[in-house]
């Protein structure tokens, strides 16, 4: 997975950083953050990929059985910086999922660390696996 | 393999379409490679005083991460561990699995005004910040007229 990117003053990313730059911001262009999903017998674990965004610029919102994952990129930049190449180009994250019936949405918990964010989603109580006793009379 | 931080940014699929139809028109290819995306995605800008890189490469563990400055060309490498539950486990089903995992390397040339004692690399919020100075020389300046 080698490759090469010379710094130069009108690489090919300079136009879209630009425009980026100028263009007033659209509310509604974010980047889609990678994601693995994972279940196991007590709950689904969600990590989520949001490089750059702070604590404090991170929304989870669980709406009925909508999870709204959004994020603002906040890197401090020097002062006078000049985009000449950009493959981040919009500086937003957010994902939307549908969460099934069995999960238990009040009893989410979340962490952020390096930029990655952990969800756990635990599956309700009714729903957990359950090993039934057989009886013999 | 190439892999891009966003597999599902419809936009960015397109752009590596038309830059691999391009590239593999191309007789004379670049040395590297593909010149565009892959793990981490990075962002680079400039200052009259310096060269900022921005390495988005979220889940690494600082300590292994390789930021090497050699005659003008820098390599940022690493290895992001997998999260995803190992095989044998039967117990956890994998539902989603977009994030980059494995080895991973970039490596671009720097412009021949940096100065090659004055680069500094942190890491934040899954951020690798680079920064490069320009030498002295060759910063911009005003000549009085005398």
């Amino acid at each position: 997975m080698n490759d090469s990117t010379a710094v130069a003053r009108n690489a090919p990313g300079a136009r879209a950083a630009a425009a980026q730059s100028e263009a007033a911001p659209r509310a509604e262009t974010a980047l889609i953050p990678p994601v693995d999903v994972i279940e196991d017998a007590t709950g689904i674990t969600l990590r989520a990929d949001l490089p750059g965004v702070p604590k404090d610029k991170l929304t989870l919102q669980v709406e009925s059985d909508t999870l709204t994952i959004e994020g603002e990129v906040g890197i401090p930049t020097p002062e006078g910086i000049e985009p000449t190449y950009a493959e981040v180009s919009v500086p937003r994250f957010r994902r939307v999922f549908t969460l099934s019936k069995e999960l238990d949405p009040g009893k989410v918990s979340a962490e952020l660390k390096h930029g990655v964010l952990t969800l756990r989603i635990p599956k309700a109580e009714h729903a957990q696996p359950r090993r039934i006793d057989v009886r013999v009379d | 393999m190439y892999r891009s931080l966003f597999p599902r940014d419809v936009l960015a699929e397109l752009d590596r379409l038309q830059r691999e139809m391009r590239e593999a028109s191309d007789l004379s290819p670049s040395i590297r490679g593909v010149g565009r995306g892959g793990f981490p995605a990075l962002n680079i800008g400039g200052t009259p005083q310096s060269v900022e890189i921005f390495a988005f490469a979220p889940g690494l563990d600082p300590a292994t991460v390789e930021v090497n400055l050699d005659r003008g060309v820098l390599t940022i490498a690493g290895e992001r561990p997998s999260s995803l539950p190992s095989d044998r486990d039967d117990k956890a089903a994998v539902h989603i699995s977009e994030r980059f995992s494995g080895r991973f390397r970039r490596v671009l040339t720097l412009a021949d005004d940096v100065d090659p004692n004055g680069v500094a690399a942190s890491y934040r919020d899954g951020v690798l910040h680079i920064t490069a100075k320009r030498r002295e020389s060759a910063q911009p300046r005003r000549i009085a007229i005398q």
